[in-house]
């Protein structure tokens, strides 16, 4: 069948059009291309970590406890709704890495002889399990592994319930219980000083003395089973062996994390595609209205002819669909690639052992219909304009376009402006709803920009006042067990320590109404210095000898305010249930606690003057020194040093941060120079005569260039501060989607973040001004003559 | 412009604004050259009417770019006054077409987003010795529509803010090209009152090029170009009044 005469014009102006068309798919690929990036990411996420909870049985309850004998398992299992039991010997030990200084905590979990476990199964990424009588054989975590570069074969050194055994490396592994790996109580992941290992079962009960004993338990549940009764049950058969309080999966560290981090993404993965969908739609939107109305002769040719409306409308939707058909499947396709290698980077640093690109047909289908539906819009809406013309009225010269004096002319102030400056003014005024559009668009870009540089603010600023302002100690040792006061004497003597703080920390659940919320109860020095409270404007609240202060999105959650009775149901001894009014908020970004006088907490809880641990104030030179005296103490479980943690912190986020200011300020650029340039370009083509006409009058290329280019300079100047403003609505609306009870993101926006993103906006607009002048110098002064349009 | 500009050849005759001399244009077209002129040889002489005749392809429009400034030929010589426009650079055509120059053009090209007023006004703010343009609109009858814009106008309306436009800067020279070729005769005829009266009472060189043999009759003199060469030089010993043309 031979082609027909209309769709052989098609496909030789489709050739004609070629440039045009690159340059519109170019656009299409890019909007579509982060809009598949970014969800099909989530989606993998998603999807990957239900695999991996579903294949390797991650367990639905966790709890810890003292002691409890073998025997409480099958009570356990008879808990109505319990599927599988799984109980583990689980040792906080204190580890040495050859050749490393610092001090390292472990954690330590037992797998049944010789297999992957039942619940919580490890991926083993290297080597082997262990060999029955092999008994110092370890497991590492791959993180762990991989920050000090230990590889099976190789031996490092852990303090098991005082007693130090020489440890061998035989694998490496995942699990889908550290996914997120952090230290209990630590804020970020170090994974040089904190962490996991598996070793088998028989030698570390041996060494942890729990032969016959668990002291940690986990649980599957059956399909609809109500998790709080059998947590409920399961506290109540565990309150004798010292229980804790079971979790549930949602409060399980590495789980909740993950969970944090995932929704953080989803805000991310929403808001960036649609500011850039949006704005390549409106260039989509105004390129093919140009396109279509370039082509006013032709279509009143084919009209001349006899073609309908109708058919001179399909017509044109064809030649747009072809153009934006190839940008859509080149935006699928970069989108996919994209996509993956995405998730594979969030593999990495999830710690993830494998996963599943998902590309769900739902985001696949938006991305088309949304592309199509634009440039469809478009289309019609120029070929309407074209269209309802009668033939002999399109092929002669267009009417002068319709202009009128302006506001600003009308109220008296006209004799302030040039005729240049006037054109630029009405030409802004003819076209308000395009000149909003295209401020808009650069609004989008410098909003974008803003946000980009809101992310390392604002963690720059929660460490600052956590731990310039807060947290002010060099070092916070813990110890194995509620200790007296008097231990402190001992950590005085050790040369170099300067000042010591102790302070008493208990696991409980506070209750206020309803409400409840697991944290821990924090009793601190009257006097301290190490951690200070700070109220709404960061300076030190002194804390009252009764009554608890808490953290301020603490009683936003618990619906509490100062005078109200709190109740503290304590997960520890004898696990009294206390109630004590509240005296006042502290602000706090990062997690979320209540504070006593130490005192009045040893008093609530009916003991002596125990603490848990110390806060230590530490001449810097000594230092090392002071880790080595620590590390033999006995009953000390761990040291923290503030100092590394936030730099083993910086070190994780640095990249992902630069990673991601890169990504947006290319994205804001790119938006930014793809509006100016692209509104530019049409304004050449839509007034090139015009412009053509005063050069041929003796306007030299400056003067020309101002007319078009003032006009942009004047959308532009009225674009970045709405985009600054839009940036901070999107920051304000990010910080409140990033709120959790885990940390609060501060919305602090320094001028530097707004002088950064008026600058790259100005730098594109440049940019493109500069591609721009090339065209005006090339302005056919000789055609201008001849040509009606 | 500088005024030093190399001469190599006599003395203009008293008189002369334009000499072209031995003009040629030849353009690339894909694989074929055009020779759009083909040694043209002229004089335009201070304060004459002239009308360049010719049919489509004659080269009329060619020359026309040539005078102004907005093409240069292939090879020959133009002068205006004592300056070789075929030496000029970019920046002093511009200067060229900015203080001495008015163009009237076929589609008027008047800038849309200005009042009659402000369409001469943009040419007069940036000359050395305007007229006012409120004086350069009385000139051509259009002193009652300044503050019109052109979408307020009729085409012979619009044509004459164009001739206005040209003429408010005092130019020494009016190049129109076409200036009644998209308007109807009774139009075309006010419009060409307009030019003769600027032309009368300004004394401004006036060259017009047009394939209407009709329009010919109002010029002092009349230069027919056929295949890109003078074909024909006739001086009209009695001139005829526009209101007296028809085609």
């Amino acid at each position: 069948m031979s082609m027909r005469a209309i769709d052989k014009k098609l496909w030789r102006e489709l050739w004609n059009l070629r440039m045009q068309a690159v340059a519109i798919a170019m656009v299409i690929i890019g909007g579509v291309g982060i809009f598949i990036m970014s969800l099909s990411t989530l989606d993998s996420l998603y999807e990957t970590r239900g695999a991996y909870y579903r294949e390797h049985h991650f367990a639905d309850v966790f709890a810890d406890l003292k002691r409890a004998p073998l025997a409480m398992q099958k009570r356990i299992e008879t808990i109505p709704g319990v599927d599988k039991v799984e109980n583990r010997v689980v040792a906080y030990v204190s580890v040495d890495v050859p050749g490393f200084d610092d001090p390292v905590s472990g954690h330590l979990l037992s797998l049944p002889d010789n297999s992957r476990g039942l619940l919580n199964q490890i991926y083993l990424r290297k080597g082997r399990l262990f060999e029955p009588g092999h008994d110092n054989e370890v497991v590492l975590s791959v993180e762990f592994a991989a920050a000090h570069k230990l590889q099976p074969g190789d031996k490092l050194h852990a303090t098991i319930n005082g007693r130090r055994k020489m440890l061998t490396i035989v694998g490496l592994a995942m699990s889908p219980e550290y996914i997120y790996q952090i230290a209990p109580g630590a804020l970020f992941p170090d994974f040089k000083r904190y962490g996991v290992m598996w070793m088998a079962r028989k030698p570390l009960a041996t060494a942890y003395d729990m032969d016959g004993a668990f002291n940690n338990v986990t649980l599957t549940l059956t399909k609809g089973t109500n998790e709080r009764d059998v947590i409920d049950r399961l506290d109540d058969l565990l309150k004798p062996y010292g229980g804790i309080g079971a979790i549930a999966r949602a409060d399980q560290l590495s789980n909740r994390f993950l969970t944090e981090e995932l929704k953080q993404q989803e805000t991310i993965a929403t808001v960036f595609p649609i500011i850039f969908f949006g704005v390549a739609a409106f260039l989509l939107n105004v390129v093919i209205s140009r396109l279509i109305s370039l082509q006013r002769e032709q279509i009143a040719g084919l009209k001349a002819f006899g073609y309908s409306n109708l058919a001179v409308g399909l017509h044109y939707i064809k030649l747009v669909i072809l153009i934006v058909g190839f940008g859509i499947i080149g935006g699928i396709s970069v989108g996919i690639w994209m996509g993956q290698g995405m998730s594979n980077i969030y593999m990495e640093f999830f710690s993830l052992p494998f996963m599943l690109y998902t590309l769900k047909p739902g985001v696949i289908i938006s991305a088309i219909l949304i592309s199509l539906g634009v440039a469809i819009l478009g289309t019609l809406y120029a070929v309407h304009h074209a269209a309802t013309l009668p033939p002999a009225q399109a092929m002669r010269p267009e009417q002068p376009a319709i202009y009128h004096a302006t506001i600003v002319e009308r109220l008296g102030m006209q004799g302030w402006f040039s005729q240049p400056t006037r054109m630029i003014l009405r030409h802004i005024e003819r076209r308000p709803f395009k000149a909003v559009l295209t401020t808009l668009g650069i609004s989008m870009a410098c909003g974008v920009m803003v946000v980009s540089g809101f992310q390392e603010g604002a963690i720059d600023n929660m460490i600052e006042v956590q731990f310039g302002l807060s947290q002010r100690d060099d070092m916070m040792i813990t110890y194995t067990e509620p200790t007296s006061q008097r231990s402190l004497y001992s950590l005085r003597d050790v040369q170099g320590i300067e000042h010591v703080e102790g302070f008493r920390n208990v696991p409980a659940r506070l209750r206020y109404e309803h409400r409840t919320y697991r944290t821990a109860v924090t009793g601190l020095q009257p006097d301290g210095k190490l951690l200070r409270l700070l109220d709404s404007n960061l300076k030190p609240i002194t804390l009252p000898p009764e009554g608890v202060v808490i953290t301020d999105y603490l009683a936003k959650i618990l619906h509490i305010k100062p005078g109200d009775l709190l109740t503290i149901e304590v997960l520890e001894g004898h696990r009294p249930i206390v109630q004590v009014p509240v005296v006042g908020t502290a602000k706090q970004d990062m997690g979320m606690n209540a504070y006593l006088q130490q005192a009045s907490l040893n008093r609530l809880l009916k003991e002596g003057d125990a603490i848990s641990g110390a806060y230590l104030k530490v001449d810097e030179p000594y230092q090392r020194e002071v880790y080595r005296e620590l590390k033999d103490m006995p009953r000390i479980a761990g040291v923290i040093e503030q100092e590394s943690a936030v730099d083993a912190f910086y070190e994780n986020v640095a990249q992902t941060i630069l990673f991601y200011t890169f990504i947006t300020t290319i994205l804001g650029g790119s938006i930014a120079f793809g509006v100016v340039y692209n509104s530019m370009r049409i304004a050449l083509s839509e007034r090139g005569r015009e412009l053509a006409s005063l050069r041929v009058l003796g306007f030299n290329r400056g003067e020309v260039a101002y007319i078009l280019l003032g006009e942009m300079a004047v959308l532009i100047l009225v674009a970045i501060p709405v985009g600054l403003l839009i940036g901070y609505g999107l920051c304000a609306y990010m910080a409140y989607a990033f709120d959790t009870d885990l940390y609060r993101v501060p919305l602090v926006l320094g001028l530097r973040v707004y002088a950064f993103s008026a600058l790259v906006v100005i730098i594109s607009a440049l940019l493109s001004a500069l591609m721009i002048w090339r065209n005006i110098a090339q302005l056919d002064m000789v055609a201008v003559l001849k040509t009606k349009e | 412009m500088s005024n030093d500009q190399p001469s190599t050849h006599e003395p203009l005759e008293e008189g002369v604004v334009f000499h072209v001399h031995g003009v040629t244009k030849v353009y690339q077209m894909g694989e074929v050259q055009v020779h759009a002129l083909r040694g043209v040889d002229l004089d335009l002489y201070r304060g004459e009417f002239t009308v360049l005749l010719g049919a489509s392809g004659s080269g009329k429009s060619t020359l026309l770019n040539i005078l102004g400034g907005l093409d240069t030929p292939t090879d020959g010589h133009v002068f205006y006054g004592e300056t070789d426009l075929t030496r000029a650079n970019e920046s002093e055509l511009t200067d060229y077409r900015r203080f001495h120059v008015g163009f009237v053009f076929q589609f008027y090209n008047l800038i849309p987003s200005l009042t009659a007023r402000e369409n001469v006004a943009v040419v007069t703010e940036i000359a050395t010795s305007p007229m006012q343009p409120e004086d350069a609109l009385a000139l051509v009858g259009l002193g009652e529509r300044l503050d019109h814009f052109p979408a307020q106008l009729s085409g012979g309306e619009q044509q004459r803010v164009a001739i206005a436009r040209a003429i408010a800067k005092n130019p020494a020279v009016l190049l129109c090209d076409e200036p009644t070729g998209a308007l109807d005769s009774k139009t075309g005829i006010v419009v060409l009152e307009a030019l003769q009266r600027v032309n009368q009472e300004l004394g401004t060189t006036t060259a017009v090029i047009t394939h209407n043999a009709g329009i010919a009759q109002m010029a002092d003199r009349v230069i027919r170009l056929a295949d890109g060469q003078i074909s024909e030089v006739n001086i009209n010993e009695t001139k005829l009044a526009p209101h007296e043309l028809s085609w």
